[in-house]
């Protein structure tokens, strides 16, 4: 019989339908405002703490909607904005500088759901507020800097190999080295030894051979660009993790460009601060002739000062800086041989001469590495820029175990490669060769968002009631089951947009559901059409209900595969609010097709397929 | 209920040569707009500031204009953003400043200027690279996208139906950019969004009127060629204006509750859309058979597994 489905369909569609109501659930839980507060250094918030400053916050008369302390992140949940700010106000005096506080706004996700994994929508920036900054790096200099470094190294080398030379000079403009020799004879000679150091060149001679001309291969080149890119990125992440914002993102785009994305953050003058402030590094020997509980108690000796390392033990060092942070080329962490944890260092020609001539009569001394880096304070000029304090920090300190002479060294003796890999990333935030430029910056204030997530709803609640109205008058009973395919539709849509961890809702995304609420019944249309025709054409109502959804699918297929082709085209050149468009146009494409052919044809077939029926309420 | 009920084909191809040589001329007459006129690019393309503040009540335009003078920027754009309490204030980009930080300063001295009564609703800032890169990446990005469904259609279907089809949304795009120009709505990235989502619709439109027109050609053998594409388009018109009015219907919704920030978005969509019905009726089929479409072009390709060779 014609127009009958065996009842496992039923099952895997109405299954389906249930599983994306559920991840779609939490979407109706509105989110509070609340601050997530966290103790720097990766310290953690004590319980006692947490009992403090509730005290503290209900002597102030500000009510708390909840609070709860995991993993010493205390998070706290207020009914409305005001009291948030006011409370972020009391936080930061109540807890002083070895706290972060930051604004969030937490999913008020019921325990049940959270425990499935079920999360609310990611809203954009442009629906929760705060601000976007792209970020371009300056690759033109750190090439510059490479070919500076390159420059000297080659003037070592030659010296080192008694290959005498005219002159070894940078051109800039050309991005190259030119070395004019005195005798062509030696050019083989000059390939050979700088081949020796490091492969990563091209060389070309002029026709009398004697002037060389060094550059950069591709594949070095490249090597620099991704060394620049991901050392800006190592700097913003620990910058941005400092300053207290929840969930903020900072993400490479293209080949020198680096999206941060701060929401909830209002203050972009701060923010800038942040972003342009400057980091650099210094290597000090220990102090150990010097009582360090003196200088404690207030008595520094001449020729030293107090330092503190990252788990705040007090270290003296010298005042005498060894050698700074701009001699650094590169550090990775790795093994040694005997494979504990090491940080290799490369240093450029200067920089390995200075630590030569500083580390020869110190053998068996301790040396440290200081991080110094310029953070905005609370407290505020006259122009209400925040004030830049220096913040200096003892990342490592270890033993001199011979002169360290070469163009690399390496610090042994840590404690896991956790600790390596952040130690040289450390290590290379201190030594930015390539400076970054805000090139791009959308801020959207709070009430904005706000203002965007109520008229985007707005004009998807009334574009579905036109629609709805407009459907069930023109095709009566066909029409509501072809809104309710659409009511499935849109749960299906925010269920999966819910559930993939890269779709995030933006207002543009807002207007894409409402065009494809306009769009999705395109399908039941062409259906219902070519129904009406088979019937005008003769045939029974069980063949017309079966060619209807028959011939009409070929058509639905290819014109939506186009339909697909461009969203996806949008999605690749598309940004932010634009991709946020393109995915839920992408994702109501493939949600449409499923509950309006598959979908209605259930219930169209429930309710009057494989019987013998009359006429059709079409 | 039924919105059409013809009894037999209306004769659309009639008007083809007609219809043809109007939407040429239009094209023209747009292509020759947006020469003369251009296009007023937002900021997304320009590069440049735009500040939307909020006042608590009805802002004073010369009062903001004055302030940004005092501070330097006397060649602010200030006009209302959506109501006379949102203020949006657009400054070009200038040599030499340190361009990032102009938002901030132009939003202290409002705050100054009128302390509780106004507020940071939104700060962009784009930088002249990014602007220019975006015109290309748009550019590209119709291209492709046209390029795409050129190949697409000429897979599925024939040449002079991929031809007709590209010509019809080339002609849709060229419309609503001039009525942008005419009316010098402001073109940011949303609209670029909408324009590509048009193409994605009006596309849609004409591949179901082509596959209604393939098979009428394998149905009616003894028809002429205008008859077929008649029959064809008569039986998808109901189809046709039913989901441009649904969507119609939702773009209206979204023009007049959407807000300020999506009319550009909602505007290109409502327009393009009428359009795009129209063109898929006519320009599509009609540049299709003025190509020489036939039948023949269209009948599935018989293999002939039984035929005996002679040779001589």
């Amino acid at each position: 019989m014609l127009n009958q489905n065996p009842w496992w369909r039923y099952v895997v569609v109405i299954g389906m339908l249930l599983l994306t109501l559920l991840y779609a659930l939490p979407n109706l839980y509105p989110a509070d405002p609340a601050l997530n507060i966290s103790a720097t250094r990766g310290g953690l918030v004590a319980e006692n703490t947490h009992r403090q400053l509730l005290s503290s916050l209900a002597s102030e008369g500000i009510a708390i909607k909840s609070s709860s302390l995991q993993n010493g992140e205390l998070l706290l949940r207020f009914a409305d904005t005001e009291a948030q700010l006011q409370a972020r106000e009391q936080v930061m005096a109540a807890l002083g500088s070895n706290y972060i506080t930051a604004l969030n706004l937490a999913p008020a996700t019921p325990e049940w759901l959270t425990r499935i994994g079920a999360t609310p929508m990611k809203l954009g920036l442009d629906l929760r507020g705060g601000v976007h900054f792209l970020l371009a790096v300056d690759m033109q200099a750190a090439l510059e800097k490479n070919l500076n470094d390159l420059t000297a190294l080659v003037r070592v080398d030659l010296r080192q190999a008694d290959i005498r030379y005219r002159s070894v000079q940078t051109d800039l403009k050309a991005q190259q080295i030119t070395i004019t020799l005195r005798e062509a004879s030696d050019a083989a000679a000059v390939e050979a030894v700088l081949k020796k150091t490091d492969a990563g060149f091209e060389f070309s001679q002029s026709r009398d051979g004697k002037i060389l001309q060094l550059r950069f291969s591709e594949q070095r080149q490249k090597e620099i660009r991704e060394y620049a890119l991901a050392q800006n990125i190592t700097i913003l992440r620990n910058r941005i993790n400092g300053i207290g914002v929840a969930e903020p993102l900072v993400q490479r785009q293209g080949a020198d460009r680096i999206i941060v994305q701060l929401p909830g953050v209002q203050d972009t003058a701060q923010a800038k601060e942040i972003l342009g402030a400057t980091a650099s590094l210094e290597f000090r020997l220990v102090d150990t002739q010097s009582d360090l509980a003196a200088a404690l108690a207030g008595q520094l000796p001449a020729g030293a000062s107090l330092y503190q390392t990252r788990d705040g033990r007090p270290l003296l060092l010298e005042k005498r800086i060894m050698l700074t942070g701009d001699h650094i080329t590169g550090a990775t962490a790795g093994y040694d041989d005997t494979g504990m944890p090491q940080v290799t260092i490369m240093l450029d020609a200067p920089g390995s001469n200075l630590l030569s001539a500083g580390t020869k009569d110190a053998v068996g001394r301790r040396m440290a590495s200081v991080f110094i880096e310029y953070q905005p304070s609370q407290e505020r000029d006259a122009a209400g820029t925040p004030i830049l304090i220096k913040q200096q920090e003892v990342i490592n300190d270890a033993t001199i175990q011979s002169r360290l002479g070469g163009r690399s060294f390496q610090i042994t003796g840590l404690s896991s490669p956790a600790e390596a890999q952040n130690l040289a990333s450390l290590l290379r935030a201190g030594a930015l060769i390539a400076p970054i430029q805000i090139i791009e910056e959308r801020t959207i204030g709070p009430s904005l968002g706000q203002e965007n997530i109520q008229l985007g709803m707005q004009a998807i609640l009334w574009g579905m009631v036109a629609v709805l109205v407009f459907m069930a008058v023109y095709y009566k009973g066909f029409g509501v089951v072809a809104n309710v395919a659409l009511l499935a539709n849109v749960v299906l849509l925010i269920g999966l947009m819910s559930m993939l961890p890269g779709a995030t809702l933006t207002l543009p995304g807002m207007a894409g559901i409402v065009l494809t609420v306009g769009m999705a019944v395109d399908a039941n249309v062409l259906i219902f059409e070519r129904i009406r025709e088979e019937l005008a054409e003769g045939r029974s109502i069980q063949q017309a209900i079966h060619q209807g959804y028959d011939r009409a699918f070929a058509t639905i297929a290819d014109s939506n595969i186009t339909t697909l082709l461009v969203a996806l085209i949008l999605f690749g050149v598309g940004t932010g609010p634009i991709k946020g468009f393109a995915i839920t146009l992408a994702l109501g494409i493939l949600t449409s097709i499923f509950t309006a052919v598959i979908g209605t044809r259930l219930v169209v077939n429930l309710l009057w397929g494989g019987r013998r029926v009359q006429s059709l309420p079409l | 209920m039924q919105l059409f009920a013809f009894r037999q084909a209306v004769s659309f191809m009639r008007f083809k040569y007609v219809a043809v040589i109007f939407s040429a001329l239009l094209v023209v007459l747009c292509l020759g707009l947006i020469a003369t006129k251009g296009l007023n690019w937002g900021l997304d393309f320009t590069g440049g500031t735009v500040i939307e503040v909020n006042f608590t009540a009805a802002a004073n335009l010369n009062h903001v204009r004055d302030k940004l003078s005092v501070v330097g920027f006397p060649d602010a754009v200030v006009q209302f953003f959506g109501s006379s309490q949102d203020v949006m204030i657009r400054i070009p980009l200038r040599e030499g400043v340190a361009q990032a930080e102009i938002g901030n300063t132009v939003v202290n001295a409002l705050k100054t200027e009128f302390a509780q009564s106004v507020s940071m609703r939104r700060v962009e800032f784009v930088g002249p690279s990014v602007g220019e890169e975006l015109k290309q990446d748009g550019g590209l990005a119709l291209l492709v996208a046209l390029l795409g469904i050129l190949a697409y259609v000429a897979m599925r279907f024939e040449w002079r139906l991929s031809v007709g089809a590209v010509l019809a949304l080339g002609h849709d795009v060229i419309l609503t950019l001039g009525l942008f120009s005419l009316l010098q709505i402001e073109f940011d990235l949303t609209v670029l969004a909408a324009i590509l989502a048009l193409i994605g619709y009006s596309i849609n439109d004409t591949i179901v009127v082509f596959d209604r027109i393939r098979e009428s050609f394998r149905k009616l053998r003894d028809s002429s060629v205008d008859e077929t594409i008649n029959m064809a388009i008569t039986s998808t018109l109901n189809r046709t204006v039913i989901t441009s009015l649904t969507t119609i219907l939702v773009l209206v919704v979204l023009f007049f509750l959407g807000g300020a920030l999506i009319h550009g978005f909602a505007t290109a969509l409502l327009f393009g859309i009428a359009v795009g019905t129209y063109s898929s009726v006519y320009v599509a089929s009609g540049i299709a058979v003025l190509l020489g479409l036939n039948r023949a072009d269209l009948l599935p390709v018989v293999v002939e597994a039984d035929s005996v060779d002679i040779t001589p």
